[in-house]
């Protein structure tokens, strides 16, 4: 569904990304994880179109994406719940849903509803500004957010982050739920337990470069995983 | 008692052409936490395009398309001079706005040839008109009741509508509004667009009431419309409007006072005032939140 092949980015005056290639199949669970400052971020927010590349190519559904601006990725079916979620705190909880739809024409009121249902807490808070939201009500603000523009790829960056160990498992299992309704995922994480748990298929990676690929299940036993990110 | 009447009812009208103005601050430093020093200049040309519009167009005619070339002003000088400087610093954008300022100053004056230039009359606008024993022009009771009905379609645009909403959106955070498919330059525009069609408006409120226009006309309104949308808390639409009536009926009351000469310096005292004891203005925004 995503390919992604020799993608070299710069960011901050340094290569952040230094030539990766991955896919995601559709369908699947796919994380990236690694350490701060690994290219992981830089990655999701080059494929969102935040970040021009330097080189290479991001390809989705067949059709060249690399370098669109972002209202064209959202467009074709792409959207990313950014790290530290960052909902509208001055918005209220409908209308963060709503701007999450930007670019839809057509009515909301079902999709509106299926956010509700998979997150029964912002039906109850949905007139409140979202500013007044406890940290994983934000979380799930900022997943039902991105689920309104109907997405084909959700990205997430860091949904556990700054989140109680409880309401990180929570977050967990609604993105499993949203990808078994269909919704292909690419998460990157530091929370490399949880991600690996999580994933069908799983990369590392370490200053810019994919140092190991494998399924989520096979990385949880490599030795080399195990001492680097899961103490 | 009639002159009191007439003093603050001529306030109030000042009020609210310093409203019109403000909101245009406002508005643009909601977004892009840019002072567009140039505002008040758009104000000026504003004035000088009706004054000449006027002499071969009729009026119902140059009314407008004086405001349609307002707008257009204002939405060429975003595009020419602080687009190109998004992704610089925003002291960059800021002196690009003080060179926007200047051209149009000296523009004007290279046009006019420094002579002022008498403002058209409009009718009904400029016609006398004598209540409770004041006499006093028409503008003065219709600007209130304009400003008013704008500022109070502008609040149901901003709260109400899509575009609103993605104006408050982008105000907050322009990355995640990208990321919501969001075109930011669009609503950049638009914001300049609505800032400049209200300065038309104030212009035509303003100089019918002064009848004429001059290359520095827009430099005294701005400054004290930029000084109402400080004291209102600048980024806030309600609080402009409410520090431009506060200073529009404080000035005109100082000036119909014994200390007439000091009515210019009461708002640039307040401006100080302000920015020295509480500088996020009456309603500025809060900058704490929650991460």
């Amino acid at each position: 569904m995503l390919n992604i092949e020799n993608l070299r980015v710069n960011y901050g005056g340094i290569e952040a990304v230094k030539g990766i290639s991955f896919s995601v199949p559709k369908g699947e669970i796919v994380t990236l994880i690694g350490a701060n400052g690994a290219g992981k971020s830089t990655t999701l927010r080059t494929i969102a179109g935040l970040v021009r590349p330097r080189s290479g190519t991001i390809r989705f559904e067949e059709s060249d994406i690399t370098g669109l601006s972002p209202d064209r990725i959202v467009e074709q079916g792409i959207t990313l719940v950014p790290e530290g979620r960052r909902v509208f705190p001055d918005l209220t909880v409908l209308e963060n849903l709503k701007i999450g739809a930007y670019l839809r024409r057509d009515k909301l009121d079902e999709d509106i509803r299926w956010v509700y249902d998979l997150f029964p807490r912002l039906k109850e808070r949905s007139w409140q500004a979202a500013g007044t939201l406890s940290g994983g009500e934000q979380q799930m603000l900022a997943v039902g957010r991105a689920l309104m523009s109907r997405p084909k790829l959700m990205m997430m960056d860091e949904p556990s982050l700054g989140l109680a160990p409880l309401i990180v498992k929570g977050i967990f299992e609604i993105i499993r739920e949203i990808n078994r309704q269909g919704v292909t995922i690419l998460l990157i994480e530091q929370n490399a337990n949880m991600a690996l748990h999580t994933a069908h298929t799983a990369h590392v990676l370490e200053t810019g470069r994919l140092t190991l690929s494998g399924s989520g299940k096979e990385l949880l036993r490599d030795e080399e995983v195990r001492r680097a990110y899961l103490g | 008692m009639e002159f009191f009447l007439s003093i603050l009812l001529s306030g109030i009208s000042v009020g609210g052409q310093y409203a019109l103005i403000a909101v245009g601050y406002t508005m643009v430093y909601g977004i892009l936490r840019l002072i567009n020093f140039a505002h008040g200049d758009v104000f000026m040309v504003a004035g000088l395009m009706m004054v000449y519009l006027s002499a071969w167009l009729p009026l119902y005619l140059s009314v407008p398309v004086v405001l349609l070339l307002t707008v257009a002003l204002g939405f060429i000088i975003e595009r020419v001079a602080y687009k190109p400087l998004r992704a610089s610093p925003r002291m960059s954008v800021m002196i690009s706005a003080i060179g926007v300022s200047y051209l149009l100053q000296n523009l004007a004056l290279y046009i006019t040839g420094g002579l002022p230039q008498m403002y058209p009359r409009l009718p009904l606008l400029s016609d006398s008109v004598t209540i409770g024993g004041a006499t006093t022009r028409v503008v003065t009771l219709v600007t209130p009741f304009l400003v008013l009905l704008l500022v109070l379609a502008l609040t149901q645009l901003i709260h109400h509508t899509k575009i609103g909403m993605a104006m408050r959106a982008v105000a907050r955070d322009f990355e995640t509004s990208q990321l919501m498919g969001i075109r930011i330059n669009s609503v950049i525009s638009v914001t300049f667009i609505i800032g400049s069609f209200l300065a038309g408006v104030g212009s035509m409120l303003y100089f019918s009431n002064y009848a004429t226009v001059i290359p520095v006309s827009g430099s005294m309104p701005g400054l004290k419309a930029f000084v109402a949308a400080v004291f209102g808390g600048i980024g806030s639409v309600p609080g402009a409007v409410i520090g431009a009536f506060l200073i529009g009926i404080c000035e005109t009351l100082i000036k119909g006072s014994d200390y007439t000469v000091f009515s210019d310096a009461f708002t640039f005292a307040l401006l100080i005032l302000i920015l020295a004891v509480k500088p996020t203005g009456l309603f500025g925004e809060r900058t704490a939140q929650k991460v």
